[in-house]
């Protein structure tokens, strides 16, 4: 077995027998349908069904008047209507769902539910909504401004007063969709007991089971998620998945009769949410040696119709709103606000990408105008041992590694030398440009949320070993990391591990795989079972190996005391023998984190991960064509369980941090999304990525128990601005807007 | 009418010739390595091979595969049940995470590496660019085609 690159799903991905969702069938199985309106912002007066019902094949049509339990549901504000009530709220909203003997059929009847409404003025621009008299998205929250955040530190007004330069710049970054491959599926089977089991790809099995339990009045007891694998989902797997998964058990339960509910991808980019778009005005106070004093800013997010997580995907730009740098005077106002739009939530990067854009931009204009190399004026900046972020906190209790990833990036890069390349024609018509990004990331949830995780080692009587933790399989290979980090631990023998299919049932709610906290938190409560299964084992060994405890150790797959060994399944069948289960829950609680609102002052995350990004291009000077030659990217990985995934979070982040830089925007006009599939959406292909260098700086960070800390967001941050700054010094062209697309005509001097 | 898939025949009724081979194919022959991911010819996670050429089978009828040899990812594996030498490059080269597009990336690559074994990093690039995948960045599924490509050579 290759352990470097091992995945327990590997050989059942591979042969195309592993099942997702859309793969699964129960006998007498019905299939269900959303129907959508085509309002944005209206009055409903009446959804008739009737006709729909008559329809051929049809067994029952939903509506919010069947819905036992409560309609209105949310991680945080219970705005999300699961089936819509007296009012459409975006385009996204399903008014009804047609349960079918065939989808087919389903979506003929479809076709027949009406829905009379009047049209209201839709409110679609984020910062007219925020004025006060602006017409409500929804009256019962009193104004559009769905949360405010803070940063207070020092005085930046008396701090501008001394520099010596002040710049002051607007960005704005787009909307953009997940496009995970597998659309949202879900499969819901009403079992003679009562229960009704889900099946569905997801990444928070246990707000899915709330999200159900609570439309259909029933306890969380009566709702098994099960785990089935997932088709991808960068954030994107939570609260729409949950809302269909919601929709699809109650068909279930009101039919007596299995159900999917299969969307199609013009349904799924239609009412999933989406990364937020960012208006941010930013001003940086500086003093002539290149230091930052001060800055302000104000962070505009459109969070769409319903809450969704908005609170907390702002509350990360807000405490990451100056990069990894440190600034004495900060004063920050972020905003999520109701409009119109489509929902806007969590997504890979969690308003950092939004925010590492503007920062990694303004360090490159600050340092040009003070006419210090920006590598020499990031250095005089950036976070190390010890430094206070903005928010107050002592960077005292990891390894703060930002200039070690630079120093590799500029090595690995030969950032120098190329840099010197820049602005010339390296082949006809083609510029030269590259350039360079880096920031730091609070690891897992931080203050935003409650922080814990479990995991169970069922060790069985043959020394065979079943492992289940609360993180879920995404894709990202975080079973086969809990396996080799098990492994690892216990010191035992990979092939004796298998991960258990995952059940919201057996393993404790252990919160949401997003945050790149897999592989912290699922890691650290492996490795705390471990700890208490080690107990266990010792005591029985030292009576048998009648040896003090201390002496005990497992490694080599055996269990050794000074002068005895014996192999792990003896002493395991010795333990049955005395009635005695290997059997161990273990809890990772993530250290403390504080945060207060009205200062933005705080530990804000319990430990950071430091980055660094750097691209290398070419600009056609005709077409405006931009080309990636290569792309280097060093980060702080912790200590790596598997390498060959790791590198995998990697290459997959600068590939969707492509997307966001040049390639992708939802499109909408009038609240209506116009790319509603991959052939307007574009998203990076094979030809459009360059090779890529990938280099793990492993500091085995001392607050997390396996040592391993979260890389699949840092990796899909710092493409859009390391990007847009090799741009830059190829055509001395500056984008504040993303997607970055140059426009030949109008920018044709530049390029000349 | 019959349709040819992974050397085995199936009778199919008629009745069936107006449905697109990916429904078919999934729902009444459970064959569901092959994904319905745009259902337009947009993404190749439906994509399998039609005597050797790769189709994307969200827009074939079945009536227009009657006759072809038909080869899904089901028909991928050694007739000793082992990984076929492609499968196991994908394995060893960290090339898989989701799984999703995977069928479709291994099928493709087949077809490509039948015709060229002997691929520059460039070439690859372009024979997997109908071939969406969101999670790996395709670093690792090219490394894999590369690996795979010896095989090839000498087979």
């Amino acid at each position: 077995m290759n352990k470097i690159s091992w995945r327990n799903d590997a050989y059942a991905k591979v042969t195309g027998k592993v099942k997702f969702a859309d793969d699964i069938k129960f006998p007498q199985m019905l299939h269900a349908i959303p129907v959508y309106s085509d309002f944005v912002h209206a009055k409903i007066k009446n959804i008739d069904t009737s006709a729909a019902e008559k329809s051929e094949g049809v067994v029952r049509v939903i509506t919010v008047k069947d819905v036992p339990g409560v309609n209105r549901w949310g991680q945080i504000i219970k705005d999300f209507r699961i089936f819509a009530e007296d009012k459409i709220f975006y385009n996204g909203d399903v008014v009804a769902i047609v349960v079918a003997e065939t989808k087919a059929l389903a979506m003929q009847a479809s076709e027949l539910v009406k829905v009379d409404a009047e049209v209201l003025p839709s409110i679609l621009d984020p910062e007219e909504a925020m004025k006060p008299g602006s017409l409500l998205v929804h009256e019962e929250h009193g104004t559009n401004i769905i949360n405010q955040h803070k940063v207070r530190r020092g005085n930046p007004k008396k701090a501008f007063e001394k520099c010596d330069l002040i710049l002051e710049k607007e960005f704005s970054t787009q909307t953009i969709e997940h496009a995970y491959m597998e659309p949202e599926v879900a499969v819901c089977n009403p079992r003679p007991d009562g229960v009704i089991e889900v099946y569905a790809g997801m990444q928070h099995p246990f707000s899915t089971r709330r999200f159900t339990a609570a439309l259909l009045g029933v306890p969380l007891a009566d709702i098994e998620i099960v785990g089935v694998p997932v088709g991808g989902g960068f954030g994107g797997k939570d609260d729409t998945i949950a809302i269909v998964c919601a929709r699809t058990a109650l068909a279930a339960k009101l039919t007596g009769r299995p159900v999917k509910m299969s969307y199609t991808r013009e349904w799924s980019i239609r009412e999933s949410y989406k990364r937020h778009p960012y208006k941010v005005y930013y001003k940086m106070g500086l003093t002539k040696d290149g230091i930052i004093k001060a800055v302000e800013t104000k962070i505009i997010a459109d969070g769409g119709a319903y809450c969704s997580v908005t609170p907390w995907v702002t509350w990360r730009s807000t405490v990451q709103c100056c990069g990894p740098y440190v600034v004495e005077n900060v004063h920050c106002d972020t905003y999520g606000v109701y409009t119109n739009n489509v929902v806007t939530g969590a997504m890979r990067g969690f308003g950092s990408p939004q925010m590492n854009f503007v920062i990694e931009s303004m360090i490159e204009i600050a340092s040009e105008k003070l006419r210090i190399p920006s590598i020499e004026f990031r250095k005089k900046n950036m976070v190390r041992q010890d430094s206070i972020t903005i928010t107050g906190q002592k960077l005292d209790n990891h390894k703060v590694a930002m200039e070690d990833v630079l120093d590799v990036m500029l090595k690995e890069s030969d950032y120098f030398e190329k840099y010197k390349k820049c602005k010339t024609e390296i082949k006809e018509d083609e510029v030269y440009g590259i350039g360079l990004a880096m920031s730091y990331r609070g690891m897992s949830l931080g203050a935003e949320g409650v922080d814990f995780c479990a995991a169970i080692i069922n060790v069985q009587a043959d020394g065979s070993i079943l492992l289940e933790t609360g993180i879920h399989e995404n894709g990202q290979g975080s079973e086969s990391a809990m396996c080799l980090i098990l492994a690892r631990e216990l010191g035992v023998k990979l092939e004796r591990i298998r991960y258990r299919k995952p059940s919201t049932s057996n393993i404790p709610d252990s919160g949401t795989t997003v945050a790149s906290r897999g592989t912290v938190m699922g890691g650290g409560a492996t490795v705390n079972a471990v700890k208490e299964l080690k107990k266990i084992i010792f005591e029985y060994a030292s009576s048998k190996f009648e040896c003090p405890i201390d002496e005990l150790e497992i490694r080599d797959d055996k269990v050794f005391s000074k002068n005895k060994t014996a192999p792990f399944e003896e002493i395991i069948k010795g333990m049955y023998g005395e009635r005695i289960y290997p059997y161990a829950f273990g809890v990772f609680k993530a250290p403390k984190v504080t945060w207060d609102e009205e200062t933005g002052q705080g530990v804000a995350y319990f430990s950071f991960t430091y980055g660094c990004q750097v691209v290398e291009l070419t600009v056609n000077k005709k077409t405006g064509k931009v080309k990636l030659l290569n792309a280097y990217a060093a980060h702080d990985t912790g200590k790596v369980a598997n390498e060959s995934m790791t590198l995998g979070q990697f290459y997959g982040g600068m590939a969707m941090g492509t997307g966001y830089a040049l390639h992708e925007e939802v499109k909408s006009t009038d609240g209506k999304i116009k790319t509603l599939n991959f052939n307007s959406y574009r998203i990076p292909r094979a030809t459009d990525m360059p090779e890529m260098k990938a280099v793990l700086v492993q500091n085995p960070d001392p607050n997390s128990p396996s040592g391993a800390k979260g890389i699949g967001e840092p990796t899909n941050e710092l493409m859009a601005p390391a990007i847009a700054n090799a741009i830059y010094n190829a055509t001395g062209k500056r984008f504040y807007k993303l997607p970055m697309k140059i426009d030949v005509k109008k920018e044709l001097e530049v390029l000349q | 009418m019959k349709l040819i898939i992974n050397k085995k025949e199936y009778n199919v009724p008629d009745s069936y010739g107006e449905k697109r081979l990916t429904d078919y194919i999934r729902d009444e022959l459970d064959l569901t390595g092959a994904k319905n991911a745009c259902q337009m010819n947009a993404c190749g996670a439906c994509a399998v091979l039609l005597n050797n050429e790769v189709i994307k089978i969200c827009h074939v009828l079945v009536k227009d595969a009657e006759g072809k040899e038909i080869l899904t990812i089901e028909g991928m594996e050694n007739p000793d049940g082992t990984l076929h030498q492609l499968q196991q490059a994908f394995v060893d080269a960290g090339a898989i995470q989701c799984g999703f597009c995977t069928p479709g990336m291994v099928l493709t690559a087949h077809a490509f590496l039948m015709k060229n074994p002997k691929p520059t990093r460039e070439q690859i690039r372009k024979a997997l660019q109908g071939n969406l995948c969101r999670c790996t960045g395709y670093q690792q599924i090219i490394d894999a085609v590369e690996m795979a490509s010896e095989y090839y050579r000498k087979n």
